[in-house]
Formats: structure tokens, sequence, C-alpha cells
């Protein structure tokens, strides 16, 4: 086992490292460009999107048209904004940052070698 | 049929972009590979390692959240691979955009449930061992020195984004429900993910470099094979 010493420095690598990802998420996620990604860019391309009463439509003919809406669309955290309400992305990053942390630190910790003692 | 568009914040593959046999197909390929990683995983994952892999998981998916422009009217986002693969290893680092996928689907809505297979197989488990393979291709030069290690995390990166964009393309070649050509879009997905991949390489490179000035024995590349002889247990013979 590590030294408490080595344990300290590790906890302070550890607690900068989740600090800078709750930032990202909570904060830089705001500047983040609304154009969409490399992929949307191909399923849509030969598409217009138009803004109509019903929401945003597709004329043309394009790979999108075929997309169907997730099962988890109603979800109250879906297109990462908390209900729905404008503005909230950053709180949903620092929900999906502890909620990443919790699922893949709970597994990786259940997964991994045991040390002596334990 | 009338498709009203998902907000501009999807990121990953959609329901119904691949025909129903072609999700399913490419879920039961997740499902092993999956299961295979979990297993060879555990070799990689210690007292150190675990919570390290955690923070890594989390981190990619804050990082995943930033689109950046890449032309006027696209942008692109880290997909993760070739990071997580330097930072944790291969094994461990499917797990870990598997994870990130898995929470995006079911609590973001991001990427379809019935395209979550097509969309672990393109980035958690082709994206990550194509970056595997190159970083792990360049370690010698990795472990020469900084700009080495900076320059293996780019082309790495660049690599498994390109790859991963053209595993979608053999996903839409096999089963995809249509609306442009082969041709258009493998040239779209390979083009557009150069440039994404340009993103992909300088994201990972900082974020690599930074580990390894602060912790380099928490970087997997630098560490090396693991050690599958190493001993389990106090208690059991060597």
């Amino acid at each position: 086992m590590n030294a408490p010493a080595g344990n300290r420095k590790a906890a302070g690598f550890f607690a900068g490292f989740l600090v800078i990802a709750l930032l990202v998420a909570g904060g830089l996620s705001y500047f983040a460009s609304s154009d969409p990604d490399g992929l949307d860019s191909v399923t849509l391309s030969g598409c217009d999107v138009v803004e109509t009463d019903a929401g945003e439509q597709l004329e043309g003919a394009c790979i999108a048209q075929n997309a169907t809406d997730s099962a988890a669309a109603g979800s109250p955290l879906a297109d990462y904004a908390i209900g729905g309400v404008e503005g909230t992305v950053g709180l949903a990053g620092v929900i999906g940052v502890i909620v990443t942390l919790a699922v893949a630190g709970g597994l990786f910790w259940f997964l991994r070698r045991r040390s002596a003692g334990d | 049929m009338v498709a009203t568009s998902q907000a501009t914040l999807a990121m990953h593959m959609s329901d119904g972009l691949v025909n129903a046999p072609t999700a399913v197909g490419f879920g039961l390929v997740a499902i092993v590979g999956l299961a295979i990683a979990t297993q060879r995983a555990r070799v990689d994952l210690d007292d150190r390692t675990a919570p390290m892999a955690g923070l890594v998981t989390a981190f990619v998916f804050a990082v995943q959240m930033i689109n950046f422009p890449i032309l006027p009217g696209a942008s692109g986002h880290l997909l993760g691979g070739a990071l997580v693969a330097i930072l944790v290893g291969p094994w461990v680092g499917s797990l870990c955009i598997a994870i990130v996928l898995v929470v995006q689907a079911f609590l973001f809505a991001d990427g379809g449930l019935t395209a979550l297979g097509t969309n672990i197989v393109n980035m958690a488990l082709v994206g990550v061992f194509a970056g595997h393979a190159v970083a792990t291709a360049m370690r010698p030069l990795a472990r020469r020195g900084r700009t080495g290690l900076l320059a293996t995390a780019f082309v790495a990166a660049l690599v498994n984004t390109v790859v991963a964009a053209a595993a979608f393309v053999l996903e839409y070649a096999i089963g995809g429900a249509g609306g442009a050509s082969l041709a258009t879009v493998a040239g779209l997905m390979i083009g557009l993910h150069l440039l994404i991949g340009i993103g992909e390489g300088l994201i990972t490179a900082a974020t690599v470099g930074a580990v390894a000035a602060a912790r380099p024995d928490l970087v997997h590349l630098l560490r090396g094979r693991a050690t599958p002889l190493e001993v389990r247990g106090a208690g059991e013979p060597a």
C-alpha cells in the first residue's frame, strides 16, 4: 500500500482532476458550438432544417429523416437540459459528471485486484 | 416520414439510422466485446488505477459536451478512444467509453437506445483499440520524452477519430436506412472526422501531457505492459 503521504498526493491529484471535469461540464459547456457534429452533419446532408409550429422539420432527402426519437427522450435530463429549461446545460453536465463518476468508479473499484489486507 | 429533428446537442447515432438486424448484430458485438473487456480490465485495475479510471470516465463525459467548430455550420467533439487507451489501457478504456455512452443514452437521450450497440462498437471498441494500436506502435517514441509523448497522443487520437467514423460507414454499408449514397456518406464522414481528429488530437495531447507532468505513474502507456503474472493476493502461491 501507499504511504499516507503518497495517498494524500494521490487524493490531491484526483480531486484536481474531478474539479476540472466539473468546470468543463458545468461552465465551459455554455461555450460549446451548437452546430451539428460530424455525424449529424453527414446524416443531415441533403436536408434543410425548417422551423415550423410543430418544431424543426427536415425538408429534402437525408439519412436523419429515418431517425426516431429515443425511448429516453422523456428523461428529465434529455438534451442536456433540466426539464427542457434553457440555460441549464451546466447543471445537467455537473449531474452527468457525478453520475458517470459514480457508475464508473463503482464498477472499477469492484473489479480491481484487491491488495493484501483488503 | 416526418422527422422532428433532435436538438443540436445530440452527438451520437440516433435510433433508426441502420435497420433492426444491423442494430441487433452490432448490439451483440458490443456485448461480447464489453464482456471480454471486463475480464481483461481486472489486471489493470488496483487501488490506484481504479479511481483514476473512474475520473477519466467522468472527464470524457465532460469533454464530450464541448463541441468545437470545425467548418462553418459543423462542429466536432472528443470521442476519447486514444485518451482512455493511453491513460488507463484499452480494456479499462473500452469500459470507460461504454459507460459514458450508456449514461448519455439513458439519462440525456443522446444516442438512441437501439443504436447503443453501434455507438459502443464505433467509439468504445473500434475507436479505443485503433488509438491503442497506434499508441502502442509509437510507445518507444512516447517514452523518449515529452514531445514524443504528445506526438503519440496526437496521432493516436487523430487515427482513433477517423477509424471510428469509418466504422459508422461500415454499419451504413451493411444496413443503412438510406437517405444518402454510400460514397457520399464515406467521403463526408472521413473528411469531417479528419478535421475533428485534429481537435481530438490536441485535446488528447494536452490531457495526457498534463497527467504525465503530474503523475507519470498514472499513464498506462508509460507503465508498459500489464503484469499478468503479478501475484494476485498475498495468500496465493506465486
